[in-house]
């Protein structure tokens, strides 16, 4: 059964998302990757307003492929997240409520997110042509110097996501191998 | 010994087709090992997230879209034939080119930066490819090209085990790897290996073994008896579809080998993911 969701997230919805809860998500979320939570942390780091509001929102680890004719936004999976773990906590801890990537978390995400509760869903990797089909409207908020890597707002409908590590911390990720 | 003359723009035009095509169709080899693993896997979500895998290729393919959003750093293995010469301008620049061309025009994500530390600039053509060229007999060039995305790229690596590690040793290096990259590298995977040689021709067989369709085997039954134990030794590892748990892990283990030092048995290990892109051309 796949559950329904609603952006921006509220604390009472948060709280019934469980790890391995197969979910479709319809609102609006923020885009951004390596680049732009660089800037953002160090935005952060030096005491300054960040170029977009943080607070409630989601946002998704991904750096779209152009938009062929026709379409409103190119193929656009998940990227890993680890790579934005060095960022993360100073974002949950400005308000971010949800993240949507792939893979692994680092001990500092997991903590920031039971402190803060908020939730990690998992896109599937590689599955970006199908679910670019549920990405309905893109838009540019910020450092659009950046290319793919820029902030974009994605509006989606039914968007396709695993909760990998709730609220509470608990994780459906296999992590580790005999 | 005849000359043979090919056009500058025939390599241009047959690598722009080959990196489009790469990107928008998933190989026979990849998409029959999805299929075969959607029917056995035994995790719901697992089986859920090979057929949503299965159903994004397809979508790719019909709308002639990439498969993948990273559309990767372009890699050519070239074997050139000596008795070419190339007319209306460089070997090279018209495979560059060609890379330029596929990203710009194929709506393709272009992801290569200049400068790795300082500057990271993007270069906004998805250039520069990145060549192996090799002098062959013959009056042909032999293109195998490859797109690597980086979220498996990441989690590969080298090391330079010595012999006494023996074949154990192997193993556990190429075992290791794969379980450090875990969920990461958008599993099910397809490992390259590369054995033997020096530091970096190690990394380049892994590299050349990714390219290589799965649904082949090593030539030496002794490597091939390797590919299918460590094939299985994966499986068990259970990280499964997407790392959220199933049978499913690899799609295939490649592994090529050269020979080596006395002292030495370099080993690589290249993961990709199960966009495993490649095409090959003969001009
Ligand atoms: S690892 Fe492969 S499938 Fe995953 S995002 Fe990168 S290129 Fe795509």
């Amino acid at each position: 059964m796949k559950k329904k969701i609603h952006l921006p997230l509220t604390d009472e919805v948060i709280r019934t998302l469980k790890a391995g809860d197969s979910v479709l998500i319809t609102g609006s979320m923020l885009t951004g990757r390596d680049a732009a939570h660089k800037r953002l942390y160090e935005l952060i780091e030096a005491g300054k307003p960040l170029p977009v509001n943080i607070d409630g929102e989601v946002i998704y680890y991904v750096g779209p492929a152009p938009a062929k004719p026709g379409h409103a936004v190119g193929p656009a999976g998940p990227t890993s997240s680890y790579r934005m773990d060095k960022y993360a906590p100073a974002l949950l801890d400005r308000g971010l409520k949800g993240m949507i990537g792939k893979g692994k978390r680092n001990k500092e995400v997991v903590d920031a997110m039971i402190r803060n509760g908020c939730v990690y869903f998992a896109a599937i990797g590689g599955a970006a042509a199908l679910i670019s089909r549920s990405i309905k409207k893109i838009e540019t908020l910020a450092y659009d110097d950046l290319g793919t890597e820029a902030i974009y707002r994605f509006y989606v409908e039914d968007f396709p996501a695993i909760v990998a590590i709730d609220a509470d911390g608990n994780s459906i990720l296999v992590e580790s191998a005999p | 010994m005849e000359i043979r003359t090919v056009h500058a723009a025939e390599i241009t035009e047959t690598v722009k087709k080959l990196y489009m095509d790469m990107n928008y169709f998933i190989g026979e080899d990849i998409l029959c090992a999805l299929q075969s693993a959607q029917q056995t896997e035994s995790s719901p979500i697992g089986k859920s997230v090979l057929s949503q895998l299965i159903e994004n290729n397809r979508i790719a393919a019909e709308e002639e879209i990439p498969i993948c959003q990273d559309t990767g750093m372009a890699v050519l293995f070239i074997e050139y034939g000596q008795q070419v010469v190339i007319d209306g301008g460089s070997f090279e620049d018209a495979v560059q080119e060609g890379v330029r061309r596929a990203y710009t025009e194929g709506y393709l994500r272009k992801s290569v930066v200049t400068d790795p530390v300082f500057d990271r600039i993007n270069t906004k053509d998805n250039t520069p490819a990145i060549l192996y060229t090799t002098i062959v007999p013959g009056d042909q060039i032999r293109i195998t090209a490859g797109c690597k995305g980086f979220g498996s790229e990441n989690m590969s690596s080298v090391k330079m085990l010595t012999p006494s590690a023996g074949i154990d040793g192997v193993k556990a290096f190429i075992l290791d790897t794969v379980r450090y990259a875990g969920p990461n590298p958008c599993p099910p995977i397809v490992v390259g290996v590369g054995i033997g040689g020096t530091f970096e021709k190690a990394a380049m067989l892994a590299k050349k073994a990714t390219l290589r369709p799965i649904n082949t085997k090593n030539e030496d039954p002794r490597y091939a008896a390797l590919e299918d134990e460590l094939l299985s030794a994966i499986n068990r590892m259970g990280f499964g579809p997407a790392g959220l748990g199933g049978d499913c892990t690899a799609l295939g283990v490649n592994i090529e080998t050269f020979p080596t030092h006395i002292a030495g048995m370099p080993v690589a290990v290249n993961i990709c993911c199960h966009a495993a892109r490649h095409q090959s051309a003969v001009i």
